[in-house]
Order: C-alpha cells, then structure tokens, then sequence
C-alpha cells in the first residue's frame, strides 16, 4: 500500500502547477482546523481602539467596519468554508458516484428514470433551486432556525443541486468503460456488482471525477454566499468569506480591505484547488 | 527494366527525428531506397517499425514535432526537403499523392463526395465548376463505384468503408500523380473487400504508369503487387529486394521469420506448428547497441551483440543489413526453424460440449414517434439468424466472416454477454440460459473468453497478478491471499516471466497482454474457450506464438474452443472444423482439411481467393465480390448472398431458402446449385492449396 500511495504523491508533486495547488490545499485544510487557534484576535468582537483600520503591522489585513480584525475573520472562517461548501461537495461526489455508476450499468429503464429527473433539476437555476429548498425548509421548520440548522439547510443544497451533475460525468464515463473487455471478462467471471462497479468501474472515472469536484467546490463557495448575502443560508456575524464579500461590498468607500482579503481567500482557494484536480487527474492517469 | 540510375524518388540515409520530453528519437535511422518510374515499391514493417513515418517523411507530412535531421530525399530529380511549404502545394497532388489509413477520417464530413473531388480539380486543371463535377462522376466511375451519380451527391457517411476507400483513390488519382504512397490503403477493410481495392489500385497505377510505394504490415498483400520490397524494424531499413528473391530466398533472418509466421493456406496445427518471433520490437529509447533485430535474432553471434551492420549488397540489386548474410546465401545456416511437428491430437471421443439449435440474435431498433403512430411493427437488426453447430470435446470450431456477419454476436450470446431471442445454447448437455445474470458460477467456470482487443482486455489499474488471481477467488473459491501466490503460476503456463505479476498492463506489450488474458481464461479450467478474433490485432511475429499458445493450452486443459476470425487461412489453420457465416446465417461447414478442396459455397470461394497469400508465385482464382453488404435490418428473401454471388442461377435464389447439402467428405453447403455442379466448375483451383 506504502509505496503505491508515496508514488502517487511523487507524482502529484512532480510539476510545480500541481504541487502550488496540493500545497495551497494543504495549508487550507490547516487552516480550516486550526485557524481559530491561530487567530491573534476575536473574529467577532470590535476593536474600538481601531476602527476601520488600513492593513498595517498589527492588523495585517486591517479592520472592517465594525472594527474586527480581517485576519481573524478570514482564518476563523476557512472553517466554515470548508465545512459548507467543502462538505457539501464531498457529499454530492459521493452521492453523484454511486447514483452515476449504478445508473450507466444499469441502464434501461432505470438509467431512463434517473436522468430525466436529474434533467428536471438542472432544468432550474442552482440558485433558484438553492431559495426553492431552503424556503420549504423554513416553511416546515419555522422561521427560528439556529445557526446551525441553517449551515445543515445549505448543506442539503449543495448536496441536491450538485448530486445530478456528478451524476452525469460518472454515468458518461461508466457508458464508455461497460463495454471494455476487462469489465466484460470480470462479469463472465463472475464478480459481484460491487466488485464490478468500485474496482473494475470507478478508477477510470476518478481523473475525471476530480476535476468535476474541484470546479462543484469552487462554485460551492459563490453559491454559499450568494445564499448568505440574500439572507437564507449562513448568518452574519459569522466569517463566511462568501458573507465577508458582500458585507464588505456595501463598505467598499470606506473599508475596501475588508473585501479585498476574503475575495483573494476565495480566488487562492479556488484556483488551489483547481491546480490539485488538474494534477490528480494525471497522477491518476499514469497510475 | 526502368534505368535505376534516374529513380523516381531517390531517399539516402534518410533520418527522421521525433522530439519527445525533451529527448530526441530516432524513427528512422540511415534509410536507403529507390523508386523507379513506373514501380511499384512494397514497404513492409510491423507497428514500431518507423514504416508510417517513412511515407509521411517522403510527403513532407511529418508532424510538428518531427523532423529530418539527416539524408536527403529527392523525388523526379529535384530535392524535396528544400522545398518550401508554398512549392510542396504544387507538387501534392499533381506529383504526390497519399491514399491514408483510415477512409472514416479522412473524408470531410460535411462535403458531398462530388464536391470534394471537384475541388481539387479545379485548382488542378482550371476546370470550371460544371467540368470539374463532370469529370469528378467520371473519376468515380474509374474506381468502379456503382452509381456514381449518386455517389458524387452523397456525404462520407452514406458510404460504406470500401467505397469511401474507393472515394479516396479516386482523390489521389485526381491529379494523376507520378507517385503514389498508400499508407496501409486496406487495413481497416473486409478481406473480399481489401482485394478487390488492392487489384484496383495495382490496375490503375498500371494504366497510368504512375509509381507506387504501398506501406503494409502484410506480407501477403505486397506479394503478388510489387515489383521490390523493403523490410523495416526498428527504425532501420533491414532488408529490399526484388519481391521474387526476397520470397524465394530470405537473406535477413528478420525477413523469413515473418515469412514463416504466417500460416500458408494447406497448413495445418497437426501437421506443422507455426514459428513466430520471440521477444518484442525495442522501444526507441533502448535500441541495442549492435543489430537491432540480435535480441530476437536466432542465428545471433557475439559480433551482433557489439557492431551495428551494414547494409551490404550481396546480390546486384539486394541489400540486406546482417552480420551473417554470407552464410546464409550461402546456404550453410538458416533462420528458418526445423518444423516442429505438432503433438497428435487426442482423440476424439465424439461427446458434445456445445450443442447450438436455431439460435438467434436480435438487437430492437426503436421506432420513431410516426412510425409507432402509423402502426409499422418494431425493426430488428438480424444479426444471428438461426445457426445451430455442435463442436466436439477437445476439438476446435473455427467461425469464419466478415465484420457484419454475425460472428461476434454469436460468440456474445454463447457466453452471454448478449441476451440470444431464440433457440437453444447446450454446454455438456445442460440448457445455458440466456442471460448471464440466471447462469451460476459452475456454469461461468466452464465457458471463459479471450476477446479481440489485448489493449482493453486487461483492468489498466490492476497489477496483473490481481487481474490474475480474480478467476480463482471468484470460480474456484480460493482465499484471496492463496489465490495471489498462484498468479505466478498462471503466469508461467502462458510463458511469460513470474516476475509480470507485479507488473501493470501498461508495461506489457499487446502480445504479453493478450497472453495475460488468456492465463486468465484458462485459470478455472474452463470447458470451452470462446476466442473472439485474438490474434487480429496483433502484429504478425506475435500471432504465430499466440495461436501455438491456445493450441497448447486446449490439448493441455483437453479443453474445447470456439475460434471467430475474419482470417480464414488462421482458422484452417488452427480447427477441426469450420463454420462459414455471411449475414447472420451460416454458409457452409465441414471439416477443415477438406475446406481448400471444392466444392466450395460461392462466398467461401470469394474468402479463399481473397486471401493475400505471401507468395508471389501463388496463382489464386480472382473472384471479387461487387456491391456491399445489404443491411441486416433487411436480409434479402431466399438466399441471403444471392445480391453479391457471381455464380447465381437465377430467381430461384431470391424466392427460395437454399437446402443444406451435404457433400462426400463431410461438407455442409447452402446452396441451390448441385455439389457435382460446384466441384466440376471450381476444378483446378484446389490443388495450389495443397503443400
């Protein structure tokens, strides 16, 4: 197993695109657990001493409107990044994988239902989608909804918005690799189901995989905030880059660093993690 | 004799460099030839061999990152590589011109056939657009496409593969060219359909005394074709020589291992084995320092291993790039195996394992909405139409086809990987269900197959010990940790090194992995291989040692085997019996010794003549097969082969099915015309076959 998993990591750091994109997403996972630790201030008490501060040596990215400090705002919140946007679309990966595999094996009337289905969910705007679900949820659970149930509320989203077009990638990759000789030689050896789509299936459509849920997280974390800026989905005074964006948006005149250092948060993150699935998608090629 | 010393296309130590990572590698290394006007120049070579990059280097098609970094090329007296791309438009096309591989690529989708022609023409010859469609009609009526009218009006792929062929001969032809390079014209073609273009090229070439080099894996189809032949591999120009001498008398040891890898029509398994060449081609990175064929070489000495030889010309007009060539000119040693004998066969004890009865196979075509509405009934590809065969225990059963005749479909739902719509499938007189998903692992572990493609038959993420070891914990029951120590054993019975196991598939070449696959077919000890076409995507030194290896295996295991090609000198080579199928339906069966000797059914006779045998000095009957292929959503009424058979007789064969006639020596043959009838017309033609 060892040297399988030190081969592969030698290859994801083998061209130096790949390795900035592993390593900003090493440092991002850091982040994301031990940045409330790190944080020199509370992310959400003022600092009357320094409002609307410019970045400076003690405020490295100054302060906002309300006096936080950016910094601690910006390490406390990749947290919640990772878990909302990050959960939810390892959630809907996963889900996309299997609905994906078993739906292209399948096929027939089965495969019919599925995509049509997902066809009718794709047919809405992910953001449509996104007010259409949290609205029934607030419907069915009242307006009080904690902090919490609203972070499980998008959560769900981006699972049920993201779910289909997993799904899809999967299935396109399943349709191609049914008919190859090797997945053919294991039904006539009898494999069971699980053995034919998780071993024989699946790793041909991990490359491609990757890719998809890299750029599903990338659009996570817009839509995770486009949800917080219209007041459905997570609630200031949480440091949600998303939420810090638009909160910082309105304060643009006053505090532009407010906005500046979530929004590069974001774009570092995002292209990360784009860098890391163009890598895997070779190491797990040449595997 | 054209002058040789004012050669149509003069190459010298041509080489040509691909730059890959950062290194530079040498397709073609110091290739010497030339081509006299008015010849036709046959290049042979396996895949590796730098055979493509040759006729791409003389079009000056070379890909971006390829280039000539050394030798000269020159063509009709003028130097072709200090030609600027604006000089080259003048000459391709009115001096040179390519025939591609492949028809379905090659071909602009989106133009009619006509128009593509057309155009040419007019930047050729100035003609106006009513000239050119006219003269493009008559262009296609040189490459006897029937209907060419039509033909001019019709997009790429409303053409099957043989015309669009045709379409493209026609095209190089246009602008009657004095050179003409045709790059595996005929590889992705039917074997009737591959002679049928190879005669027409050679004709018109001939009619416009044009040169032609052909570029080929197949020794057969340069035989009868081509005044000389070079041999590549590995990037080096091993052996050229009349094609006469090169056939007679082999002076590389290269040369006459392909030679004796085929299997010449009368050959047969219990008779003689086949001798292929071990090992594989050197990939371009590690080429030996001395020869590059002495790790395969049988005749190699110390002095191959250490110093690279020269091409020498033994004979005026040969050459050949071989330490050893005086010796064997001279006759004192010879690269040529003794024959083996092949071990008896063991007896027949005439229990059958696989009994088919009117099995059919049907995929549904799906009715649009106007056609539901109207009532029409659901349409039905007719791939299988009622075969029923019985194969022997320990025999082999060849089928033999072309790609439409239902061969592969059958072999599907004998294993079940396609679901048969009727009749019935017995293995050791058990009924086999249809679908894959009733039949138990018992009924699994007695019928394995090896399938056609070695590239895809094996999981590329698997080591291939795991591949291995999967049969034995799934069919034979063994714990996943025992079943992982036998892999090796697996390995070693297939010949290949014990070390493979922890080996991926991309490190195996396509014969090791083809070899691979087969271990695993053979590792529950199956009952009944069914091999679908396992041989044919294999270079030819590879296919000799695949085809003694299933021999071997079957008399090991006394298992059963189930043989589909589209080769039928392999298939007789290698069953007891054969089955012939055209169009879902079977043709003729009978034993295989007896299939060279008529009488034969008209379609085997156009298989047999269609078969390029590496023998210049062969004289085949030329029967070539008009028209295409009719649909198999509407298989005509009567006989199915009636729209193409040249010996029909007349309506009977539209209106009535055809009885099975069954001939002395125990031949089956569909046909309407009397066995007596067949053998008297077919006289003549069996005894060339015989050794």
């Amino acid at each position: 197993m060892w040297p399988r998993v030190s081969s592969f990591l030698r290859r994801l750091f083998a061209d130096f695109p790949s390795a900035l994109g592993t390593t900003i997403m090493l440092v991002f996972l850091l982040l994301a657990v031990f940045g409330p630790l790190l944080a020199p201030y509370p992310y959400d008490l003022p600092i009357y001493e320094h409002p609307r501060q410019a970045p400076d040596a003690t405020h490295w990215f100054g302060t906002d409107h309300l006096a936080r400090d950016v910094f601690s705002r910006v390490l406390v919140g990749a947290r919640s990044v990772l878990l909302l946007a990050g959960g939810g679309t390892l959630v809907a990966v996963a889900l996309g994988t299997l609905v994906g595999l078993v739906s292209g094996y399948a096929g027939g009337w089965l495969d019919e239902l599925l995509m049509r289905f997902f066809d009718s969910l794709l047919a809405l705007p992910a953001l449509l989608l996104a007010l259409l679900l949290l609205g029934t949820l607030r419907a069915t659970y009242g307006e009080d909804v904690s902090a919490v149930g609203k972070g499980l509320g998008v959560f769900l989203v981006l699972a049920v918005v993201y779910t289909p077009i997993v799904a899809r990638v999967v299935r396109s990759v399943v349709l191609a690799v049914k008919t190859r000789s090797y997945v053919e030689a294991a039904r006539l050896q009898g494999e069971s189901l699980g053995w034919i789509l998780f071993r024989e299936i699946l790793p041909a459509a991990l490359p491609a995989l990757a890719v998809e849920a890299a750029l599903r997280f990338s659009y996570a974390i817009f839509l995770t905030s486009s949800l917080g800026y219209l007041g459905v989905g997570v609630q200031p005074p949480n440091p949600d880059w998303g939420l810090m964006v638009n909160e910082g948006r309105r304060n643009v005149s006053q505090v532009p660093w407010a906005m500046w250092f979530p929004a590069a948060a974001i774009s570092v993150v995002v292209v990360g993690a784009n860098l890391m699935a163009e890598g895997l998608k070779r190491a797990l090629r040449e595997e | 004799m054209t002058p040789l010393n004012d050669p149509l296309l003069d190459i010298r130590d041509l080489t040509v460099s691909y730059r890959t990572g950062g290194r530079a590698l040498d397709a073609l290394r110091g290739v010497s030839l030339r081509v006299a006007r008015g010849q036709t120049y046959g290049l042979v070579g396996e895949s590796g061999s730098g055979k493509s990059t040759l006729a791409l280097a003389v079009m000056q098609y070379l890909p971006a990152e390829g280039a000539v970094t050394g030798g000269a090329i020159t063509f009709d007296g003028r130097d072709l590589l200090a030609h600027s791309r604006a000089d080259l438009r003048h000459l391709w096309g009115r001096e040179l011109a390519l025939v591609p591989q492949d028809p379905f690529t090659a071909l602009n989708p989106a133009l009619r056939i006509g128009e593509q022609l057309a155009e040419g023409l007019r930047l050729y010859e100035g003609l106006n657009e009513e000239e050119g469609n006219a003269r493009a009609v008559d262009l296609l009526r040189t490459v006897r496409l029937p209907d060419p009218e039509r033909a001019a009006g019709s997009y790429p792929h409303q053409l099957s593969g043989g015309q669009q062929q045709r379409v493209l001969i026609a095209l190089a032809l246009s602008g009657r060219p004095k050179l003409l390079v045709l790059d595996e014209p005929t590889t992705a073609l039917d074997v009737t359909t591959e002679a049928a273009v190879l005669d027409l090229v050679a004709g018109l070439t001939r009619a416009a005394g044009a040169s032609a080099l052909y570029v080929t894996h197949n020794l057969g189809v340069v035989a009868g074709r081509t005044e000389r032949v070079a041999v590549l591999y590995a990037s080096e120009l091993v052996e050229d020589a009349p094609t006469a001498d090169l056939f007679r008398q082999p002076l590389h040891p290269y040369t006459r291992g392909l030679l004796d890898s085929l299997p010449r029509p009368g050959q047969r398994k219990d008779r003689q084995r086949l001798s292929g060449i071990e090992g594989r081609i050197p990939p371009l990175d590690a080429l030996p320092p001395g020869c590059v064929f002495e790790p395969r070489c049988p005749l190699a000495v110390d002095r191959c291993r250490s110093e690279r030889p020269a091409l020498d010309e033994p004979v005026p007009g040969r050459h050949v790039r071989c330490h050893r060539w005086p010796e064997i000119l001279a006759g004192d040693v010879s690269a040529a195996r003794a024959p083996q004998a092949a071990l008896p066969l063991p007896l027949a004890t005439g229990e059958s394992v696989l009994r088919l009865d009117d099995v059919t196979v049907q995929y549904p075509l799906r009715r649009t909405a106007v056609e539901a509405l109207r009532g029409e009934s659901k349409k039905a590809v007719h791939a299988v139409g009622g075969v029923s065969l019985s194969v022997n225990k320990g025999r082999t059963l060849g089928i033999v086809g072309e790609s439409g005749s239902g061969k592969t479909s059958l072999a599907r739902a004998i294993v079940g990987l396609v679901d048969r719509t009727g009749g019935d499938i017995d293995l050791l007189g058990l009924r086999l269900p249809p679908r894959l998903s009733d039949r138990g692992r018992a009924v699994l572990a007695q019928l394995q197959m090896v399938f056609q493609n070695p590239e895809e038959a094996l999981n590329p993420y698997l080591t291939v010990g795991e591949s291995l070891s999967r049969p034995l914990v799934t069919l034979l029951n063994l714990g996943r940790g025992e079943a992982r120590q036998r892999a090796p054993d697996l390995l070693e019975a297939v010949r290949l090194p014990r070390t493979y196991a922890a080996r991926r598939p991309a490190q195996l070449s396509g014969g090791e992995k083809q070899r691979v696959a087969i271990a695993r077919a053979f590792a529950a000890h199956p009952d009944l291989l069914v091999a679908d076409e396992p041989v044919s995507s294999l270079d030819v030194s590879v296919q000799a040692n695949i085809l003694n290896l299933l021999n071997d295996l079957q008399r090991e295991h006394d298992s059963t085997t189930v043989f589909i090609s589209h080769d039928i000198a392999v298939v007789a080579y290698l069953s007891d019996e054969v089955a012939v199928m055209y169009l879902g339906g079977l043709m003729e069966t009978g034993p295989a010794a007896a299939l060279f000797r008529p009488p034969h059914h008209p379609y085997t006779e156009a298989l047999l003549s269609a078969i390029p045998v590496p023998d210049p000095a062969a004289i085949q009957s030329a029967i070539r097969l008009e028209g295409e292929v009719p649909s198999a959503v509407n298989v005509p009424s009567g006989c199915p082969f009636h729209t193409r058979c040249p010996r029909k007789i007349g309506a009977v064969c539209e209106t009535e099915t055809p009885p099975w006639q069954t001939g002395t020596d125990g031949k089956r043959i569909f046909c309407h015309i009397p066995l007596s009838e067949l053998a008297a017309e077919q006289a003549g033609g069996g005894e060339k076959w015989e050794e």
